[in-house]
């Protein structure tokens, strides 16, 4: 079985027709079905968050078959994630796309469970993402736009509140109780 | 209905009138009644199509319902009136009048000992004149008096009709004796192409023994294998299907022309199309592409070639009556000629049988493999890949490789769980496929659910690579053997 990294690729991955878009709508409705879930997964046990267009990425290749997806196709599954609110773009020329196989209330219901676990309700963003505390648990080495979005979400939910900090470039975060 | 008087004319499957060797189309008028003043008892032909050519007057029936068609050899006509100009006869369609020879029971007839007029009303929007002077040239010409006799050379004509001619003239002694036959009848066809080349217009008129010539030609070819005297050579035979090609070309000596036809045009091509249209839908399996039928029908023409326009015109006047034919559009805009009775999905079958073969799983197939599996030209076959692509049964890839098509396996894969791989299935059978790439497979069989697989395996080792244990088991193969 061939693997990338740690993921596991499936069979179909080897099926050249995999790697052209499909003109027959049926056939590629089933094919961006099968793209979608193969890039969430990816991103999620690698730690992919921004996936670059023009960058070479890995999953989007394959060698062995000496096929890749062109630059069509992989707009085409890129933006079927933004229409089910699994991605955005962040430019308007489809070039860089964040990619959520959390979605952002998910990645906030995470925030809080952590939070709960912990004796401190004052930190800074950073100790947030890459703390000894979040070493371990999802949290760990996130996207920080991500990040950013999720705590935005909660401090509109009352949940907490983000202030700057005393350095110049970090903002804290303060849980309500 | 006419059969007292008139005899009737045979027609072909598709309406036209069917032509006598050597005998060509000078005109046709539509609207035209036939009948005569003289005696009573004559049927009154009323609107339908009149053919004149270079032996006969044709009349055919415009109603569907009772076909009628019947004919009148220039051979008996005796007299043509020429037309009284008058006030009267311009407010009144335009007639033309002549005299037949006939028995006494009013039977048109060469050596007939009465006669009778015959009167012509052209309702049709017709150029009278024209007509006219068509009319008189092709009697004039006494066209029927040249064919038909073997033995007697007719006027103008500069090669001899047949080698039996010459048979007789010179003694046949021996191999020699047949050398110099051949030779000599080699030599009068050559020259006969001579003249014909030189002149276009000597064509037109050597036309009828090109046809006769290319005719000869080819019982000759078809006799060739048996021949023992003659000289043939691996070349010879090379050539043969080359030959064939060229010949069925040359199988018009008389194109419906725009001059001829008029308004009828389109018609009279259309009918005319669908009778030459059988043998090259045959020989290229079943379907054409309209470009090459316009190839292949206008170098039959020779000279009068038609335009695409006109062709495609000609291929919807089909929908009008009763052709075996058919013009299709597919949906990236090829248009061909199809038999009515065509089954795309036998070939759909075929098609599936050819991509489920070992070599097509790992690779897949090009339009030029599909071409040469279902005996049908290379564009052709694009369209029936894409067509069956379109159905759901192919899938294509396309790559620096170029474009192909494989069997669709994305509804083998099952949606909840992408790894998972059902037994027995295409899926399993493609993963086989691919995965042996040290082993080859050259067959498989079904046998109820169960797949027997035939392959060779490299034996320089003497082993079984050591991948083919892990494989066969992770995609439980039923059954292996194995043969050098």
């Amino acid at each position: 079985m061939q693997t990338l990294g740690e993921f596991k690729l499936p069979h179909f991955f080897n099926y050249p027709p995999y790697f052209t878009l499909q003109p027959v709508r049926d056939t590629r409705e089933k094919q961006i079905q099968l793209w979608k879930e193969l890039i969430l997964d990816y991103c999620r046990t690698q730690k992919v968050f921004v996936i670059g267009l023009d960058e070479d990425f890995q999953l989007f290749s394959n060698p062995t078959i000496e096929r890749s997806l062109s630059h069509e196709a992989r707009e085409a599954f890129l933006s079927a994630l933004v229409s089910e609110g699994r991605a955005e773009w962040l430019d308007k020329g489809h070039r860089k796309c964040l990619i959520l196989w959390h979605r952002i209330q998910d990645w906030a219901d995470l925030i809080l469970h952590f939070e709960n676990g912990l004796e401190d309700s004052v930190m800074t963003v950073e100790e947030i993402r890459s703390g000894v505390e979040s070493r371990g648990t999802e949290l760990h080495g996130m996207d920080r736009t991500i990040l950013m979005r999720a705590l935005k979400l909660l401090e509109h939910k009352g949940k907490l509140a983000i202030f700057k900090g005393t350095s110049a470039d970090d903002e804290g975060v303060k849980f309500s109780i | 209905m006419a059969g007292n008087f008139l005899p009737a004319a045979k027609l072909t499957a598709s309406g036209r009138p069917v032509l006598d060797s050597g005998e060509v189309e000078c005109s046709l008028l539509s609207t035209v009644d036939l009948h005569s003043e003289d005696l009573l008892a004559f049927p009154l032909l009323k609107s339908g199509l009149l053919i004149l050519t270079t032996h006969r007057l044709l009349w055919l029936s415009s109603d569907s319902n009772t076909p009628t068609a019947v004919y009148i050899p220039l051979s008996t006509i005796q007299h043509i009136f020429s037309t009284k100009k008058s006030i009267k006869s311009m407010f009144h369609s335009p007639r033309v009048r002549f005299q037949v020879s006939t028995t006494p029971e009013g039977h048109v007839s060469e050596k007939g000992l009465k006669s009778l007029v015959i009167t012509l009303i052209l309702r049709g929007k017709t150029d009278i004149d024209s007509f006219l002077g068509k009319f008189w040239d092709a009697w004039r010409g006494r066209a029927w008096e040249t064919s038909g006799s073997a033995t007697e050379s007719g006027p103008g004509s500069g090669s001899r009709e047949g080698s039996e001619s010459l048979a007789l003239k010179v003694p046949v002694v021996g191999v020699s004796g047949i050398l110099r036959k051949e030779q000599e009848m080699w030599e009068s066809t050559d020259k006969s192409l001579q003249d014909a080349f030189q002149d276009l217009n000597a064509l037109m008129s050597k036309a009828k023994e090109m046809v006769v010539l290319a005719e000869r030609m080819r019982l000759k070819l078809l006799s060739g294998s048996n021949n023992q005297t003659s000289e043939t050579n691996d070349d010879d035979m090379g050539t043969k299907e080359e030959m064939q090609d060229w010949l069925l070309s040359v199988g018009i000596a008389s194109p419906v022309t725009k001059e001829s036809a008029g308004a009828l045009y389109h018609q009279q091509l259309s009918r005319q199309l669908a009778d030459f249209v059988k043998k090259p839908l045959e020989r290229a399996g079943g379907m054409i592409n309209l470009i090459d039928i316009y190839c292949l029908f206008n170098r039959a023409r020779g000279t009068e070639l038609i335009s695409p326009d006109d062709l495609r015109q000609a291929c919807s006047l089909w929908e009008k009556f009763d052709t075996p034919v058919m013009l299709r559009k597919f949906d990236s805009g090829v248009m061909v000629i199809q038999n009515k009775t065509h089954s795309d999905d036998e070939v759909f079958s075929r098609i599936r049988s050819l991509v489920l073969k070992p070599d097509a799983l790992r690779t897949g197939i090009s339009a030029s493999d599909a071409a040469m599996t279902l005996g049908v030209a290379p564009a052709m076959a694009k369209e029936y890949l894409l067509a069956a692509e379109g159905k759901g049964f192919l899938c294509r890839d396309v790559s620096s490789d170029g474009f192909r098509f494989y069997i669709n396996l994305f509804p083998e894969i099952s949606p909840d769980d992408r790894y998972f791989v059902k037994d027995h299935g295409i899926y399993s059978m493609w993963i086989s496929a691919v995965s042996f790439r040290l082993a080859f497979f050259t067959d498989y069989k079904e046998v109820g659910k169960s797949i027997f697989w035939t392959m060779t395996v490299d034996f320089m080792e003497n082993k079984l690579p050591s991948g083919c244990q892990i494989y066969s088991e992770a995609y439980k193969i039923p059954e292996l053997f194995f043969f050098l």
